[in-house]
């Protein structure tokens, strides 16, 4: 980083800035705090960053779930209850899963590797291209969802997507959490937390429940800050995309595969 | 002849106020619901009137600025109608906002609208110690995603829900 420059340092007036702010707000009042603290939700997403992941395989524990469950809990999955009389294979089959892991094995060496395997966040997604009705979107910052209120429940975007990270949902649901809707006939997929990151967070659920089970697997941050830890990772690491051939670009990429 | 139109206009007017405050009253002794939170505050987030001939377009505008911008602190919000209406019954556990009776159904039910909201959103408010709220991971409180400055050996001595109400007000302020 040149420091030679006649330009000020935006990054640097940047974090000055918001640095007194908070200091500043601490000294007034907590209530007023938690005002600047939510200032960043009411611009909303912003193009200015780009959320994004880099998922460490070899620090991927085999036979650890953290964070799938976790998942599953931040996001209602776990309220979903099994309709009656259903098999555990259909049951099985057509439960929603944002993350689930994958095992891979080189036949040659017999090397296995573990990876969590969500939806990538493309930067070109195909759910996107083929959705009819819009449903399927991409945020300003790169984050990509299903907005329920269009979706028509035709999977053609769950046919489009090369990494099957999309659910449907086959049936009625009873209960759900405030910050995640959910009920039969939509299509659903990881959407990075995007509630939590809306709120002011800086990690998601999965990379919580990996860092407290001590694997630090999961990294995830803005991909366009070049200042970010999951920036600085990318620059120094030699990372993958999966499928890189299709040329999606995608938000989340894997090291050590 | 200008005199007695006047007279009229004022009778008209007098017999129109009349009949208005007639309906709303008729209407109000029974939507909002003795025992929710909304039973207890003076006025919905907009005047009373407005939020009940337009709230379905204030809330698809504001859901789309949610789900597709991200702008969470909007003025309208699904999750407020049912934190605010949500009634308890005699155990303390909440009614779901669109059960027999409840507040949403009982106006939807007697204009002969279908709510098509519940198939996928939450009827009740989240509860605060509950195992099964989005903030509330494996009994860890989490400090950061209420934007607050303290410390997390030192427990925070307000609910969520009162500190999202503080928001409001200083918000409001």
């Amino acid at each position: 980083m040149s420091c030679n420059s006649d330009q000020p340092d935006m990054n640097r007036r940047g974090f000055l800035g918001k640095t007194v702010v908070a200091a500043t707000a601490a000294v007034v009042a907590p209530g007023i705090m938690l005002t600047v603290a939510k200032a960043s939700s009411e611009e909303g997403a912003s193009s200015a960053v780009r959320w994004g992941m880099l998922i460490d395989t070899n620090k991927c524990a085999d036979g650890c779930s953290a964070c799938v469950d976790a998942c599953n809990k931040e996001n209602g999955i776990d309220l979903m209850q099994r309709p009656e009389g259903q098999a555990d294979e259909m049951w099985n089959a057509q439960r929603p899963q944002w993350v689930r892991k994958v095992k891979l094995r080189d036949k040659q060496t017999g090397e296995v590797s573990n990876l969590p395997m969500m939806c990538q966040h493309c930067e070109h997604p195909p759910c996107v291209d083929v959705c009819p009705t819009g449903a399927s979107f991409k945020r300003a910052d790169g984050i990509v969802m299903v907005d329920r209120h269009t979706c028509i429940g035709c999977r053609y975007c769950m046919m489009a997507c090369p990494y099957k990270a999309r659910s449907f949902i086959h049936q009625d649901v009873a209960e759900q959490l405030t910050g995640a809707p959910r009920g039969k006939g939509c299509v659903e997929s990881c959407n990075l937390c995007a509630g939590r990151i809306d709120a002011g967070n800086s990690t998601t659920a999965c990379q919580d429940a990996c860092n407290r089970d001590g694997h630090q697997a999961i990294l995830f941050g803005d991909l366009k800050n070049p200042d970010s830890e999951i920036a600085k990772a990318l620059k120094t690491e030699s990372s993958h995309q999966i499928r890189a051939d299709l040329e999606l670009n995608t938000g989340v990429r894997y090291t050590n595969i | 002849m200008d005199r007695l139109t006047g007279i009229k206009r004022f009778a008209g007017v007098l017999v129109g106020g009349a009949l208005l405050l007639f309906t709303t009253g008729a209407i109000s002794e029974t939507a909002v619901t003795e025992g929710s939170k909304a039973a207890g505050l003076d006025t919905c987030v907009a005047p009373t009137a407005d939020i009940r001939r337009n709230h379905m377009d204030y809330l698809k505008h504001d859901r789309d600025l949610t789900v597709r911008k991200g702008i969470r602190e909007t003025q309208y919000s699904l999750a407020e109608c049912v934190e605010c209406h949500a009634e308890k019954d005699d155990s303390g556990a909440y009614k779901p906002v669109n059960a027999e009776g409840q507040f949403c159904s009982s106006c939807h039910n007697y204009v002969a609208v279908s709510l098509s909201c519940f198939q996928c959103h939450r009827k009740t408010p989240e509860l605060k110690s509950g195992s099964d709220t989005a903030m509330n991971q494996g009994g860890d409180f989490n400090v950061e995603s209420l934007g607050l400055l303290q410390s997390l050996d030192k427990p925070v001595s307000l609910s969520r829900d009162e500190l999202v109400r503080l928001h409001a007000t200083v918000k409001g302020d």
